[in-house]
């Protein structure tokens, strides 16, 4: 009697080893609010495993500068396949790093605004920085980044920190791209009109959600999360003259993997239909690639931005610093 | 004071706890300093240095001056209908997350807030402008003026009612009292009080940022996050600690240099009584006092409870995710609330075991140390030991991190509770001949299980309201509940979080009104 029990826990034991030296793993290492519940997270999973015989596992940090980090902090250690989540800013940093291989993506099957083009790194999804207002309290929002500089100082905007957050940094970068040398006192006008500066994003969005300033820096898709899911169309992102910024979100596999092969048809599955129909409503970004079904059509009413600003990612390691420190100087002589 | 007989196992476990916090902290640093980052202090960081400074001592000292008032108001009082609510409403709002209080602050004091709702209503055509280092200051002082008065009051409390007695005999005016009783008590308490009200406020970041108004208004703890974050030089990040751990340093060996005046103490189980505040004036005074407490530190919690009231609960209640984040929530603040108890018990009974005055110095060092150095360095540096780690190991980490953050908490709540108590009782325990863990059995733990329920529920409702510092750890599974209004609110989703946040506070106050039992069921628990 023993034996048996011994012997089927054994049976059991030996089975499900054999299962799992069958089974081909991919570890994914990406950001929280991809893996939330609401996220793409769940869905990408499920229909990546469908076709690749494979158990996508994620690990997932708090948001992309903290991927890069944890990268940097495993080195050659890195359990990691894929990378997702990066943007073009930290690209540059991601690459000296040394962690990560070509991608061997055909760049033909990727369309993003802004030209951006890597052999490591392929986009999945984008958005442009925007000024979102309400529009109950804000009946002529600004036409141009130069109204928004320029404009009645009693109405106010809330800004993220570009010392702490990617839309921070977008924004500093927007306006560098607009006003170059003349950043500074840019910033210096439009400080006046600056509410507070927040730490993230969550805390800007929330502030204008309460109804504590008239505009906060978002994106271009804001407005499509509260039509589809508020059925509101109060928030509305304003269309800048000069053009917007953009925030490309890439993936890239890593040098270290222990299975190229497999990490590689997941990014050829990133650019495939399969993931770019679900990133729409779950990311709130817009596909960097083809889909199979039409885009809600809440995304066909948004913002078409008539120019993309991007700067390289070397362009950007360069000057960061220097900008922010421009930033910092031109905020606090209010 | 020199150290007597039959001690020697409470310094050995005083010893062992501070060899636990600081090797924590040193373990956490040390392979930070692999990477790269230099110190130096520029232009920059010098003017956050003098702004961390300002905002820290002037909240600081608004939070202490309106606690003593509020205290003093509130301990002359001793048995006024509600006042046992008032104690546990004071231990509210620490186990609030900084964004939810700074919501709450701004649905009162903000632009579009009851406060500008009220000037409007008056036509007074101004506008109230909160942010900026008004907006630091209320934000600070709502978390701090509850804490400071809460403690303040537990130090009126401790005084032998003989006094107040003998003060009434001896009629002493309103000045005299204070001057001869009210004042050394509460002077005995102001270094612990005030420290850890500085640390709290100097190391505060999302408070400071969000209100602050801009730039200009950032502390060194910005300085800290940015430095392992967006530059990524952990070498910097260290020396910037250092910086920290330097410079609030010496504001603490400052507020320890003001003399302590010695303490007698109240019979256990002696009814409070105060003969003193009997005019008309002086009941309209300390009415009026509790009245624009509650309405200053209330008001934000009404907003919450308003705001969190729109959000649609049975949708929210049936989402798993809601149970496991509060499953980890409870795990993690029972573990983090009881480790934080064992080590201020530990650190509270070597400090009046010890006659070395360095030592007790190291061991009040040691309990405050970690609100210097923030989470997001321990958890780098940890990460870099456990190598990814996933598995227990961030629960593990995150339990100890908050433990250590509450420990400072606790450790106002417990030791001078401690104190008194080994003062009164070393005679009666070396005349019955008692030690260790009989005397732990039969004399402290009844006695003091007062205050050691207190800073329970103090550690508990702080783990519960912290984030967790898990920024690098990742691992599907690690939902706390903060870090769900986090999510919530990362993506739109800011009537959840609003309703998580009520939640939240709610069992925040309820361990508020755990951690202060009745004034009755005190009397019996005396006895």
């Amino acid at each position: 009697m023993r034996k048996t029990v011994l012997l089927a826990a054994l049976a059991a034991l030996l089975s499900s080893t054999s299962a799992f030296a069958a089974g081909k793993t991919l570890t994914v290492y990406t950001y929280e609010s991809f893996t939330a519940e609401w996220g793409p997270g769940p869905k990408v999973k499920a229909a990546f495993e469908k076709t690749c015989g494979c158990t996508v596992n994620y690990v997932s940090v708090e948001d992309g500068v903290a991927l890069l980090n944890r990268l940097k902090l495993e080195g050659k250690d890195t359990k990691a396949d894929v990378v997702l989540g990066l943007d073009t800013g930290l690209v540059a940093d991601a690459k000296a790093t040394g962690l990560f291989a070509p991608s061997g993506i055909d760049a033909a099957a990727v369309k993003v605004p802004g030209n951006f083009k890597d052999d490591v790194f392929v986009p999945y999804d984008y958005g442009h920085f925007a000024v979102v207002y309400d529009t109950e309290k804000m009946k002529t929002p600004p036409k141009s980044l130069d109204e928004l500089v320029n404009g009645n100082p009693d109405e106010k905007i809330v800004i993220e920190d570009p010392r702490t957050s990617t839309p921070g940094l977008g924004l500093l970068l927007w306006m560098k791209s607009v006003y170059g040398d003349k950043a500074g006192d840019a910033w210096k006008k439009l400080s006046k009109r600056v509410l507070t500066v927040t730490p993230g994003w969550s805390e800007a969005y929330g502030l204008f959600t309460k109804g504590e300033a008239p505009m906060v820096l978002s994106y271009t898709t804001s407005p499509a999360y509260h039509e589809m899911e508020e059925k509101t169309s109060r928030y509305q992102a304003a269309s800048f003259s000069e053009g917007h910024y953009i925030q490309i979100e890439v993936a890239g596999m890593t040098a270290t993997s222990k299975d190229p092969a497999l990490a590689k048809s997941f990014l050829s599955f990133m650019v495939s239909p399969a993931f770019q129909d679900i990133i729409p409503t779950t990311n709130w970004m817009l596909p960097a690639a083809k889909m199979d079904q039409p885009l809600p059509d809440a995304f066909n009413k948004l913002v078409q931005p008539a120019k993309t600003f991007l700067m390289s990612p070397e362009e950007v390691q360069k000057n960061r610093k220097a900008w922010v420190d421009e930033w910092v100087a031109a905020m606090g002589a209010k | 004071m020199h150290a007597r007989r039959g001690i020697s196992g409470e310094r050995i476990g005083g010893a062992i706890a501070l060899a636990f916090i600081l090797g924590f902290v040193a373990l956490a640093l040390a392979p930070l300093l692999r990477f790269g980052g230099a110190g130096g202090i520029d232009q920059q960081l010098a003017s956050v240095l003098t702004f961390t400074l300002w905002q820290a001592s002037l909240s600081t000292l608004l939070s202490v001056f309106f606690g003593a008032v509020v205290a003093l108001s509130v301990a002359r009082r001793p048995s006024f209908t509600g006042r046992v609510w008032l104690l546990r409403f004071m231990a509210a709002p620490m186990g609030l997350p900084a964004l939810a209080a700074a919501f709450g602050v701004l649905a009162v004091w903000g632009r579009e807030g009851a406060f500008n709702s009220v000037l409007s209503f008056f036509d007074l055509g101004t506008k109230f402008n909160v942010y900026g280092m008004t907006g630091i200051l209320i934000a600070h002082t709502f978390f701090n003026i509850p804490l400071a008065a809460r403690l303040f009051t537990a130090a009126l409390d401790r005084f032998p009612p003989t006094y107040w007695k003998l003060a009434a005999n001896l009629d002493l005016g309103r000045v005299a009292l204070f001057r001869l009783v009210e004042g050394p008590a509460l002077m005995a308490a102001l270094p612990g009080v005030a420290g850890l009200i500085f640390m709290l406020c100097a190391t505060s970041f999302t408070l400071v940022l969000t209100l602050g108004g801009g730039p200009a208004a950032t502390t060194l703890e910005v300085a800290i996050y940015q430095a392992l974050k967006f530059d990524f030089e952990p070498g910097r990040a260290v020396f910037l600690v250092l910086v920290q751990v330097v410079l609030t340093g010496l504001v603490l060996a400052f507020l320890a240099a003001f003399p302590a005046p010695a303490e007698e103490r109240a019979q256990q189980g002696t009814e409070l009584r105060r003969f003193d505040g009997g005019s008309l004036a002086s009941k309209l005074w300390d009415g009026a006092v509790i009245v624009a407490f509650l309405l200053f530190c209330g008001a934000p919690f009404v907003a919450i409870l308003v705001d969190g009231l729109r959000a649609d609960f049975p949708h929210l209640l049936a989402d798993r995710l809601f149970w496991r984040a509060l499953q980890t929530s409870a795990v993690l603040g029972l573990s983090a609330a009881l480790l934080a108890l064992l080590l201020s018990w530990l650190i509270a009974m070597a400090r009046v075991s010890t006659g070395s005055r360095i030592f007790a110095g190291w061991l009040d060092a040691g309990g405050s140390l970690i609100l210097l150095t923030p989470p997001i360095v321990l958890s780098t540096g940890w990460f870099l030991w456990l190598r990814g780690g996933d598995g227990f190991a961030p629960y593990i980490l995150v339990a100890i991190i908050n433990a250590l953050m509450a420990l400072p908490f606790a450790l106002r709540v417990l030791q001078p509770a401690v104190r008194s108590h080994v003062e009164r009782t070393r005679r009666l325990s070396q005349s019955l001949g008692l030690s260790g863990l009989q005397r732990l059995r039969i004399i402290d733990a009844p006695a003091l299980s007062r205050p050691l329920l207190m800073a329970f529920f103090f550690a508990l409702s702080l783990s519960l309201g912290d984030l967790g510092a898990v920024a690098l750890f990742g691992g599907e599974g690690f939902v706390t509940l903060p870090w769900l209004i986090y999510a919530r609110l990362g993506s739109y989703r800011t009537t959840d979080a609003a309703a998580l946040t009520l939640i939240l506070a709610a069992v925040c106050m309820a361990f508020a009104v755990l951690g202060t039992p009745s004034e009755r069921r005190r009397g019996e628990a005396g006895r």
